[in-house]
C-alpha cells in the first residue's frame, strides 16, 4: 500500500517536471534562435526549431492516442485521420490567407480551384478566412467524427481487433476521399504555398519560433488535462472499463459512454496537434491519412510506454529523432528499423521505456533499502520515504493520491 | 399467479446456444426479502440464469419480472444494475489495477454519468460508507493495496463489498465461497445471512456445508430447469437429485 502511494506521488512529480520542462523549452528555444548570434555556440538553427516543433506535434498526437489506448484499451489505428482533419482545417485558413498573392491572383479562390475551373468557393470553405472559425473547426471536425464513429462502434460493442480494423478503414476511406480533386481539398497535392498566419509570414524565424512555443505550451496543457482526466474518478472508471468492461456494466456504468468521451477528447487533441503541425511543415496532403501513419503513432506510444503520460511523449520524440537520423543515413532501411523496433519493444519492453525505468527504479530502491538495513543490522524493512508522511496526513477524501487534485475549469 | 409480492419472477424461460438448450422452460419465483440457495451439477444453467436476470443474455422465450412489474427482458445490463440488481461473478471479477478503496468507490451507489465522475470529489459521507464496508469485509488494513494482490478468497470478499456499496435490492451471488478456507466460508455464510436481513438474495453454491449453514429454501437446477425445491433435507433426499449428482 505504501509503495502504491509513493509511486503515485512519484508519478505526479514526474508530470509536474514534464510540464515545467515544456514551458521552459517554449521560452528558451525561441530565445536561443532569435536573440543569440548565429556564430555563438548556443545558437539554435531555425531548421532545428522547425524540426523539434514538428516532433512536439507528434508527441501531442501520441499522447492523444495513449488516452484511449493506454488508459481505455481502445487500440485506434486511425488517429492519423483526426490529426489530418485538424491539419486540413488549419490548412484551409492558411489557403484563404494567401488571398490574391497566388499564382493566378484570384482574391477568393485558392490556386488549385482556379486550376480546376471552380467558379465560386465551395460552401464548406466559407468562414475559413477567419482564424477563430478555423480554430473552432480544428476542434469540432475531429471531435464530431470521433463522436459519431464512437457512438455507433461502442454502442454496438465492437471491441478489440474489429474496432482497430474499422478505425483503420475510416482513415483509409478518408485517404481515398481526400485524394479526389472534386472533394475541394486540393486532391493529391493537398494545401500548400502558405504565406501568412495571423498576418505574420509563416516562413519567418520569429513566426516559426512562435509556432514552436505554441506547440510546447499546448503539449504542456494537454499533459495537464490528461493527468487531470486520468486522476479523476472518471479516469479510474476508464481504466476499469479497460480491465473489466462487463464488470462496470453490472455496476450500472455505461461503458460505451465512458469510451465515447475519451475517444472524442482524444480526437480533439489529435486535431489540435495536426493544426499546429501544418503551418510548421508548410503543407497538408492526403498522405497524412495514410494508414501506416496511424500505425506509426501506435509504435511511438508503445516504445515510450503506454498507459503513462510521459511515455508516449518520450516515444514520439525518440522515434522521430531516430527517423530523421536514419532517413539521412540509410533511407531505404527506415521501415525495417521501425518494424524491428516495434517487435523488439513488444518482446523485450512490453511496458515501454517508462515502464522499464519504473520497474528498474523500484528494484533498485528495494535493493538499496535492504542493503542499508543489513549494514545497520536491522530488519530489512523499507523505511517509509518522506512523501508517505504527507500522503498519510491527507484526508481520506482525496480520491487519487497525496497531491492536490487539479481543479479542471468547471 | 400473482407477481406482486415477488422480487424476481421467472416463468417458462428458455434460452439456447447454437441449438443447445442451456435453460429449458425454467420457472422460479423469489419473494421480497427472501434468500434462496441454488444448487445443481456443473452445466445445470445456474450462471446462465443469472446472465438472463442481469441482462447479459436475452431469453428466447418466457417472462422475467423484477419487483413485480419490471420486465427485465426490455432492459440492458446498466439499466438493470441501476434498478437494483447486483451481481457477484463466479470467477471473482474486481478491478485488479485499482486499490481496494477505488474498487469500492466505483461501486458506490450514486450518479452514473460521465461529467459528475469527471468532477467528483469524495464526500465525508462516501468516505464513511467505504470505511464501514471495509470493516465488514475485513479489508480495512489493505485499503490502499491493488486488488490484484489479494488472495482468491479476499477477492470474493471485495466483490461482495462492491455489492454492498452498490446497495441493490436483489443480490445474485455466484459461488461466493470457492477458494475459501473453512473459517472464511463460515464467515461468508454469516455475512450473507446478515445481508439477507434487508435484501433479497440468490446464492449459487456447490458447497453443501455452506448451503446448510445458510439454512434457507433450496432450489436444485438440472439441465436448465428446476428439478427439486424445498428445504435442504428435502432436496437432498429427493431421488432425482441424488441421481443427477451420483449418476454421472
Ligand atoms: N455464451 C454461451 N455460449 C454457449 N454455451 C453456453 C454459453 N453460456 C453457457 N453455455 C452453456 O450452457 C450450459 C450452462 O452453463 P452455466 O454456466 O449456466 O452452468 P452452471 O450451472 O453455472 O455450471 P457451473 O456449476 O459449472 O458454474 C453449459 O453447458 C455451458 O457450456
Ligand atoms: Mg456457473
Amino acid at each position: 500500500m505504501i509503495t502504491g502511494r509513493f509511486f503515485a506521488a512519484g508519478a505526479d512529480r514526474r508530470i509536474a517536471i514534464t510540464i515545467l520542462i515544456l514551458l521552459a523549452v517554449a521560452v528558451i528555444v525561441p530565445l536561443l534562435n532569435l536573440a543569440v548570434s548565429p556564430t555563438s555556440g548556443f545558437y539554435v538553427p531555425s531548421y532545428i526549431v522547425a524540426l523539434t516543433g514538428k516532433y512536439l506535434c507528434y508527441a501531442l498526437l501520441a499522447l492523444a492516442l495513449d488516452l484511449v489506448w493506454g488508459y481505455c484499451g481502445i487500440l485506434s489505428l486511425g488517429h492519423g485521420a483526426f490529426f489530418a482533419l485538424g491539419g486540413y482545417a488549419m490548412g484551409m485558413y492558411l489557403m484563404r490567407q494567401i488571398g490574391a498573392r497566388g499564382v493566378y491572383g484570384n482574391p477568393i479562390l485558392p490556386d488549385f480551384m482556379v486550376f480546376l475551373n471552380y467558379k465560386e468557393l465551395p460552401w464548406f470553405w466559407t468562414g475559413f478566412d477567419h482564424f477563430w472559425f478555423a480554430g473552432l473547426m480544428v476542434l469540432a471536425i475531429p471531435g464530431l467524427l470521433a463522436f459519431v464513429f464512437g457512438w455507433f462502434a461502442f454502442r454496438s460493442r465492437v471491441t478489440g481487433v474489429y474496432l482497430s480494423i474499422i478505425t483503420q478503414a475510416m482513415t483509409y476511406a478518408l485517404l481515398l476521399a481526400f485524394f479526389r480533386n472534386d472533394m475541394g481539398f486540393g486532391g493529391n497535392n493537398g494545401l500548400t504555398d502558405f504565406k501568412d498566419i495571423l498576418g505574420f509570414n509563416v516562413q519567418a524565424d520569429a513566426t516559426r519560433s512562435a509556432l514552436f512555443a505554441a506547440s510546447a505550451v499546448t503539449l504542456a496543457l494537454a499533459v495537464f488535462v490528461t493527468w487531470a482526466i486520468v486522476g479523476s474518478k472518471y479516469g479510474k472508471l476508464l481504466m476499469a472499463v479497460r480491465d473489466a468492461e462487463s464488470r462496470t456494466r453490472f455496476l450500472g456504468w455505461r461503458a460505451e459512454n465512458v469510451k465515447l468521451f475519451a475517444f472524442t477528447v482524444s480526437a480533439v487533441m489529435a486535431g489540435i496537434a495536426g493544426a499546429l503541425y501544418v503551418p510548421q511543415v508548410g503543407i497538408i496532403n492526403p498522405g497524412e491519412f495514410e494508414p501506416s501513419n496511424s500505425i506509426e503513432v501506435v509504435i511511438w506510444a508503445a516504445v515510450g510506454g503506454r498507459g503513462t503520460i510521459v511515455g508516449p511523449i518520450i516515444g514520439a520524440l525518440l522515434v522521430n529523432a531516430g527517423k530523421s537520423w536514419f532517413t539521412g543515413v540509410l533511407p531505404e532501411f527506415w521501415l525495417f528499423a521501425l518494424g524491428g523496433l516495434f517487435v523488439a519493444v513488444t518482446l523485450l519492453l512490453p511496458k515501454g521505456i517508462v515502464g522499464m525505468w519504473d520497474s528498474w527504479r523500484g528494484n533498485a530502491k528495494a535493493l538499496r533499502a535492504a542493503s542499508l538495513a543489513e549494514e545497520a543490522g536491522i530488519d530489512p524493512v523499507v523505511p517509509p520515504p518522506p512523501q508517505i508522511v504527507r500522503s498519510a496526513a491527507t484526508r481520506p477524501g482525496d480520491w487519487s493520491s497525496s497531491s492536490p487534485e487539479p481543479q479542471p475549469a468547471a | 399467479m400473482s407477481k406482486s409480492h415477488t422480487i424476481l419472477y421467472l416463468d417458462g424461460v428458455s434460452v439456447s446456444f447454437d441449438g443447445f438448450r442451456a435453460i429449458n422452460n425454467l420457472s422460479l419465483v423469489l419473494d421480497k426479502g427472501e434468500m434462496r440457495a441454488i444448487i445443481g451439477p456443473n452445466g445445470a444453467g445456474k450462471t446462465t440464469m443469472m446472465d438472463i436476470v442481469t441482462g447479459k443474455t436475452r431469453p428466447d422465450e418466457g417472462e422475467v419480472f423484477f419487483d413485480g412489474q419490471i420486465d427485465l427482458t426490455r432492459h440492458d445490463e446498466a439499466e438493470i444494475a441501476m434498478m437494483g440488481i447486483g451481481r457477484k461473478f463466479q470467477k471473482p471479477t474486481v478491478f485488479e489495477n485499482h486499490t481496494i478503496e477505488e474498487n469500492l468507490m466505483l461501486a458506490l451507489k450514486g450518479p452514473r454519468s460521465i461529467f459528475p465522475a469527471l468532477f467528483h470529489r469524495r464526500s465525508a459521507a462516501e468516505a464513511r460508507q467505504i470505511d464501514d464496508i471495509l470493516g465488514i469485509i475485513r479489508l480495512g488494513d489493505k485499503r490502499d493495496q491493488l486488488a490484484a494482490n489479494l488472495s482468491h478468497g479476499q477477492k470474493q470478499w471485495l466483490e461482495i463489498g462492491m455489492l454492498l456499496a452498490q446497495d441493490p435490492k436483489l443480490l445474485l451471488v455466484d459461488e461466493p465461497v470457492a477458494g475459501m478456507t473453512d473459517a472464511e466460508t463460515e464467515e461468508t455464510a454469516r455475512l450473507l445471512k446478515e445481508i439477507a436481513r434487508d435484501h433479497s438474495v440468490i446464492v449459487v453454491e456447490h458447497d453443501m456445508h455452506f448451503v446448510r449453514e445458510l439454512g434457507v429454501k433450496v432450489t436444485c437446477l438440472h439441465e436448465g430447469s428446476v428439478l427439486s425445491e424445498g428445504t435442504l433435507d428435502f432436496v437432498s433426499a429427493d431421488e432425482r437429485v441424488v441421481e443427477v449428482y451420483l449418476g454421472r
